[in-house]
């Protein structure tokens, strides 16, 4: 259980910015920045010159980091358990408590690791959690960053930095921070500790992203000069500074007020459908075990009801019970029942749920770019073969396709390729030096690869590496590329214009993704313009998206067309036949994706989304323009009724799939108005949906990704929903469905830092689902059914036991037996089953994806196995009860003792009829299991056996010896004199046979009659 | 787990051909380690229950049960048991004057003769038992009214008994030794066994009234306060349960090794039973070493000293009389229920047979391969 456990507490630490980010999906949507209240830094504690702003010291907190919490975390409401209950919490709590003390060590250490503050032009060494807001840092190479920071100067000249953010978000990539360029000539100590300036920036919250800040820089002459930060200016906690000698930078956010830090809270767990039906179980077994007492407690006072019952002449009360108030009487006697009988509940299963089942709806993204083709003025160039993010051979050659361009043609073309070598944000990430050495120059040149948030330009800069122009480096705001002549080239950089999904100038065709490539020429005085408003734009704290985009729109007019690109997004490995092995599971797959319809529906066939028979349906806007939403809506559903009611017969079905865009479907579920009922729109699109088998939604928003998983999570039948992606837009989507999976792609890590599981390619998804999904189920299905059934099996006969001895709430077993029941002898064969079990082998369920069907809807977990796990409990307790009971009352249970002296006579007492029950239980509890256990490794033999042995060797060791710290010693030899009567050991074998043998025959007869289920 | 296989994958990708990276140390995988058990790759043995590999099993077990069953029937049925019910509820039976007169404060005891007859002989070892019904020795208030550690001999248990004792701890402010229900209500009825043979004269049977206990609870689990010398001195200070006659060191007048807490009857009293009804070893009636029966058929006279009320709790007495086999006492039960499985079993043979031949095209086309 311990690697669930482990897993569990990853997900969680996965799941932890899931508000924020809904949040900030809402926000995106409406349209406007949320402007959480600004702070305020001094940088250096200094007080901004009178008449600037007022001084308002601001408290901050210290630069101390708390993990540790303390909480007693027990899954379950708390079910009336008494002493397992309180030994599970205690377990729970002492397992807590150890992890919290190891992390309250952890936060020690790194609350106490030294950080150098400049002070009075100095520098001083302080401890890590004594930092404040406003203190100015200084960070050397490969140190992390003790707070939230912003950087005033580097040991670099052109003020950037290089961070590794592995820690934070696992990529592990350099990425560049820039410096403030007022602050970052700053060299020494003294000259930094000369700035006065003040930071606004807003309150902390945890998106690593995004942060909005001005920094105001006060000079003895002028008006202070303010500057825009961003979060290339924020260094962030937990990053670690590398190829950078040092940097000064200033407090910003200290101790819990970190990204960091923010990011570890906010925790919301998912609950799994086999907790949801446990829960349920429980319940039941609650009802079982109140309404037992109170069986019990009222038969006890009928019993009792004539005085010679309830106190015979040999058996007295005590005077202080005979005092006692008949109804407090009664109601101890109901609680000794339920402590009794409390055993029936599983408490030991509360520490194992910590795990999650996958179960339905895949969802496929791909993001393998390549560059296949570009064209400059209707000239064709393919490069040979080139895999994205891999230089297959050093020694590339230029492979021109086409011939000789003429001089003008040449111009345009040298235009187009420097235009795509410089256009983008890639990073050249050079081999790292070892010992003093490149490796890289073994081969003649330095090697490197390039990295970069889009696919997309890695693609297109390699593809221009192959054409013959290799972007080299970005150096002091200059780019360098190394032209086809092998000079090297330098253009300024200038302004980077991000690229944003709102002014996209894409366009698909064919399946492949084009990119037009155009330029303007821009005159001095039109880049002064230019220039001007961007950087009023940028040093907007409110509406700058706005005011960006708007000058933005400026620039970006009246191009010169150069030429087109074509990179092909390609399918991954495998994913058609993962596809087609979901469906062939029975689950439904959807795709919802930003692209445009045609791109994603091309890509929907390729990977046998939509295969050639599908009848595709379009709900898009193009036809809602035609025809009215209603219209449309209805004329579906009418299809699809149609269908379904003629196809009830045939066999081969037509199947259905449905390409909805965004707009249709806010359209959609938009709460109508107009009409007397609301949801009825919402109730046609999801009968739909129900009918089609696959389903494309493009242009989707991330908010609208995740409110389609929500409707369909809240659809009548709550199916279980999956979801998988790999960027950021994906993770409100990943968070919302029951089961989240992040791919680990080329857009960093954000979907899988939010997503319960991470795999790395799309058709991983099929062996995860398929047979990890299949095996976690049955085990997770087994286990909580075998713990409720041995638990019946174990209380049951106490329960039967009240009826024989006056409901005087006599245990039929030993104490040592009833606490080491459930903890030691058969608790290690099920928990072996959980780890190992394979009812099938691996290869099976990868070919035959329909097996998936058996365990659908939640299927062994449903109530009529439920009843029938719980029948077989009460069958087997009976045979365990009244066959003893029989040996016992019957007859003279006797021993003849030939192993103890000859011609002895010897009696059993109670105890040794528990015991006898007890190892018929042990026994036929164990053997169950060995029934069930269709994967026999040694570990299982060892396990299974070892605790039927263990077992033995316990009852023969608890009987052996007076044990001197026992106040009684009713155990004394009962089980060997139990062991050396013949008709005990003819008893034993034959109540386990005959416990055994309806499970048997049902698994047999199931069998026969349909072999493939379980 | 994959993620993280992952994941080292593409940073050996990247370090390809640089096999000596530094500190090899410093690139740290979190891949799991590849062994069988974590990737679930253990050899296995996968047995499948089939109506085929069954068959055999149910076959078997039959065969094995059946024979097993009627040994057990036959057996059982050659022990010979008497029984007979001494309690007095009717009127015309012998005991009716003692249990109506019943007293806890009369001094003289009342004694009662009854008759019988047996129609067999008894061979061998004969053992004889008193039986309660409706006597609940098993109720949790009575089962916790002891205290073991008294009983073993300790001396400050002695003069200090457990508090589960109440309300058989003390009495006239000493101690009671043994404390506790049960030993409280030690059975006290005396039994003896008249042979009355042809020309009418009793000849009083010997019961032996050793060996009745189990072997370690007479030597470890019940042991005298101050070894077994003068058990009057050693248990001074302690006053007799109260429903007893005489204290507890002077159970067995006739043999002064039967005394105190290791007394034989006093023991296997001291094992609570399981039920209601139950009987409890009394007496042994060694055999005779001729071949003549130790109890040959005729006439009996049962003598009973009658101590022990019972109808107030609308209990029963009786007295049983019981031979041996090898598998115990007289038990139908277990012959018959293996008799019955091991038919059943034989008959599902035959079904699961029918089946399997039935389905067995049916299975071969269909089946998943293991």
């Amino acid at each position: 259980m311990k690697i669930y456990t482990s897993t569990r507490l990853d997900v969680d630490f996965k799941l932890c910015t899931t508000l924020q980010s809904v949040t900030k999906e809402v926000a995106a949507c409406v349209g406007e920045e949320i402007w959480v209240d600004s702070r305020t830094v001094y940088i250096g504690h200094k007080e901004p010159p009178p008449g600037a702003e007022a001084y308002i010291p601001q408290r901050y907190p210290d630069n101390r980091i708390v993990s540790s919490k303390l909480i007693i975390d027990t899954p379950t409401s708390p079910v009336t358990s008494g002493l397992p209950l309180f030994f599970v919490i205690t377990v729970t709590a002492i397992k807590q408590g150890y992890e919290d003390w190891l992390r309250h060590k952890a936060d020690c250490s790194i609350n106490e690791c030294p950080v150098d503050v400049v002070q009075q032009g100095k520098v001083v060494r302080t401890q890590s959690h004594k930092l404040r807001v406003g203190d100015i840092v200084v960070v050397r190479e490969d140190e992390t960053f003790p707070c939230d920071l912003i950087l005033l100067s580097s040991s670099r000249h052109d003020g950037t930095c290089y961070v590794t953010t592995t820690s934070l978000d696992g990529e592990s990539s350099h990425k560049t921070y820039y410096a403030v360029p007022d602050t970052m000539a700053f060299r020494t100590e003294r000259e930094v500790d000369s700035l006065h300036a003040t930071i606004e920036c807003e309150q902390p919250q945890p998106d690593l992203y995004k942060f909005v800040g001005r920094i105001n820089i006060y000079t003895d002459k002028e008006e202070p000069v303010a500057r825009t930060l961003g979060a290339e200016n924020l260094l962030l906690r937990g990053a670690t500074l590398k190829n950078t000698q040092h940097i000064y930078a200033v407090a910003v956010y200290t101790g819990m007020e970190t990204k960091m830090a923010l990011n570890y809270q906010s925790k919301s767990q998912k609950r799994s459908a086999v907790e949801k039906s446990m829960n349920a179980f429980l319940i039941v077994y609650l009802c079982i075990l109140i309404s037992k007492a109170v069986i019990n407690t009222v038969l006890k006072y009928a019993w009792q009801w004539s005085p010679d019952r309830d106190e015979p002449w040999y058996n007295h009360r005590t005077e202080n019970e005979r005092q006692r108030h008949v109804v407090i009487r009664a109601f101890t006697d109901f609680l000794a029942f339920m402590v009794l009988f409390n055993y029936i509940i599983p408490v030991s299963m509360y520490v194992t749920v910590e795990y999650v089942f996958t179960d339905k709806t895949g969802t496929l993204t791909e993001n393998n770019m390549e560059f296949i083709e570009c064209c400059v003025d209707g000239n064709v160039y393919i490069p040979h073969a080139i895999c994205n993010g891999q230089i297959l051979s050093a020694a590339s050659s230029i492979d021109m396709i086409d011939s000789s361009p003429g001089g003008y043609r040449r111009e345009h073309e040298d235009l187009f390729f420097r235009a795509l070598c410089l256009c983008h944000t890639v990073q050249v990430k050079e081999e790292e030096t070892v010992d003093g050495i490149k490796r890289g120059i073994h081969q003649g040149r330095p090697t490197s690869f390039y990295i970069s948030s889009s696919p997309d330009e890695v693609a297109l800069v390699e593809g221009m590496k192959r054409l013959g122009y290799t972007y080299l480096r970005l150096k002091d705001n200059y780019m360098e590329i190394l032209n086809k002549d092998d000079e090297i080239e330098r253009f300024e950089l200038l302004h980077v214009l991000n690229f944003d999904s709102v002014r996209r100038r894409m366009s698909v065709i064919e399946g492949l993704r084009t990119l037009c490539v155009a330029y303007r020429r821009l005159s001095q005085s039109e880049y002064e313009e230019a220039c001007h408003q961007l950087t009023e734009a940028k040093l907007a704290l409110q509406d700058r998206e706005q005011r960006l985009a708007q000058a933005y729109d400026i620039i970006e007019r009246d191009f010169v067309l150069l030429g087109a690109t074509a990179v092909e997004d390609r399918l991954q490995e495998k994913a058609a036949d993962t596809i087609e092995s979901l469906h062939k599971a029975g689950m439904k797959v959807w795709v919802l994706t930003g692209d445009k319809m045609e791109t994603a529906a091309a890509t929907c066939y390729a990977s046998k989304l939509f295969r050639r028979s599908t009848q595709i349906l379009e709900l898009t806007k193009k036809r809602t323009e035609e025809q009215s939403l209603h219209d449309v809506l209805f004329e579906l559903n009418r299809t699809v009724l149609r269908q379904r009611s003629i196809s009830g017969l045939s066999v081969d079905c037509l199947d259905f799939g449905l390409i909805i865009d965004g707009a249709t479907l806010s359209a959609v579920l938009k709460p109508n108005q107009e009409r007397a009922n609301p949801s009825n729109y919402r109730e046609i699109f999801l009968e739909i949906c129900r009918n089609c088998s696959a389903v494309l939604c493009c242009r989707m928003a991330p908010l609208q990704k995740a409110q389609i998983v929500k409707l369909i999570k809240a659809s009548k039948e709550h199916p279980i929903t999956l979801a998988i992606g790999d960027g950021a837009n994906d993770v409100s989507m990943i968070l919302e469905a029951h089961v989240g999976i992040g791919i680990m792609g080329k857009e960093g890590r954000q979907a899988a830092r939010n997503s319960d599981y991470a795999i790395p390619k799309f058709k991983h998804l099929k062996k995860m689902l398929l047979v990890h999904g299949h095996y976690y189920y049955i085990r997770i299905a087994e286990l909580v059914q075998y713990f409720f059934y041995k638990n019946v099996c174990f209380i049951f006969p106490q329960f039967l036991y009240q009826f024989f001895c006056g409901f005087s709430q006599q245990p039929l077993y030993d104490t040592a037996y009833l606490t080491l029941y459930n903890i030691s002898f058969t608790s290690l064969p099920i928990l072996l089953y959980s780890l190992v079990e394979q009812h099938v082998t691996m290869e099976t369920l990868k070919r035959e994806p329909s097996l998936y069907r058996d365990i659908a809807k939640n299927s062994l977990l449903r109530w009529p196995v439920f009843l029938y796990w719980t029948c077989l409990g009460v069958f087997d307790a009976v045979i365990f009860f009244f066959g003893a009971y029989f040996l016992f009352d019957n007859t003279t249970f006797t021993s003849n003792g030939q192993l103890m002296t000859t011609n002895t006579q010897m009696m059993f007492g109670n105890w040794t009829f528990g015991t006898l029950v007890f190892t018929v239980l042990v026994f036929t509890v164990t053997l169950k299991l060995a029934l069930d256990t269709h994967h026999w490794t040694w570990i299982n033999h060892f396990v299974i056996w070892g605790s039927l042995l263990f077992y033995v060797i316990f009852s023969l060791l608890w009987g052996g010896i007076i044990w001197p710290f026992l106040n009684y010693q009713r155990m004394y030899y009962v089980f060997m004199q139990m062991l050396s009567s013949g008709p005990a050991w003819l008893s034993i074998i034959l109540l386990i046979t005959v416990s055994l043998l309806p499970d048997v025959i049902k698994k047999v007869l199931c069998r026969a009659v349909c072999p493939t289920a379980y | 787990m994959m993620a993280s296989s992952y994941n080292a994958k593409e940073e050996d990708g990247h370090h390809s051909g640089a096999s000596s990276h530094g500190a090899a140390g410093a690139v740290k995988s979190k891949k799991p380690d590849n062994t069988a058990f974590k990737q679930q790759r253990l050899p296995a043995w996968q047995p499948i229950l089939t109506a085929g590999t069954v068959l055999p099993a149910f076959f078997v077990i039959g065969l094995i049960f059946i024979p097993i069953g009627i040994g057990l029937f036959v057996s059982s049925n050659n022990i010979k048991e008497f029984q007979i019910d001494y309690t007095g509820v009717d009127i015309s039976s012998p005991c009716y004057s003692c249990a109506k007169n019943f007293s806890w404060n009369s001094t003289t005891p009342c004694v009662c003769y009854v008759p019988f007859t047996l129609n067999q002989s008894f061979e061998s070892n004969v053992f004889m038992y008193y039986g309660l019904s409706n006597f609940y020795q098993n109720h949790r208030r009575y089962v916790k009214s002891r205290d073991d550690s008294q009983l073993n001999g300790d001396r400050s248990a002695l003069t200090n008994p457990s508090k589960e004792c109440e309300p058989y701890r003390t009495s006239d402010g000493l101690p009671i030794a043994p404390c506790g229900a049960i030993a409280n209500s030690l059975f006290n009825d005396t039994l003896e066994l008249y042979h009355i043979d042809s020309n009418g004269t009793s000849n009083p049977i010997p019961l032996a009234k050793k060996g009745i206990a189990w072997w370690t609870d007479k030597h470890v689990k019940f042991r005298n306060p101050g070894g077994n010398n003068n058990l009057s001195v050693a248990f001074h200070g302690t006053n007799k349960p109260v429903n007893w006659r005489n204290p507890v060191y002077e159970l067995d007048p006739s043999d002064p090794e039967n005394n105190g807490f290791i007394n034989e009857d006093f023991i296997v009293w001291m094992r609570t039973a399981a039920l209601p009804t139950f009987r409890k070893l009394y007496r042994i009636i060694q055999k005779k070493p001729n071949t003549t029966p130790t109890l040959p058929s005729g006439k009996y006279l049962l003598t009973i000293t009658y101590n022990y009320p019972v109808l107030s709790f609308d209990g029963r007495k009786r007295m049983i009389l019981s031979t041996i086999s090898w598998m115990g006492g007289k038990n139908p039960f277990l012959g018959i229920a293996y008799i019955t499985v091991g038919s059943i079993c034989f008959f599902l043979g035959v079904v699961l047979l029918i089946i399997h031949h039935k389905y067995d095209t049916r299975n071969n086309s269909a089946d998943i391969p293991n």
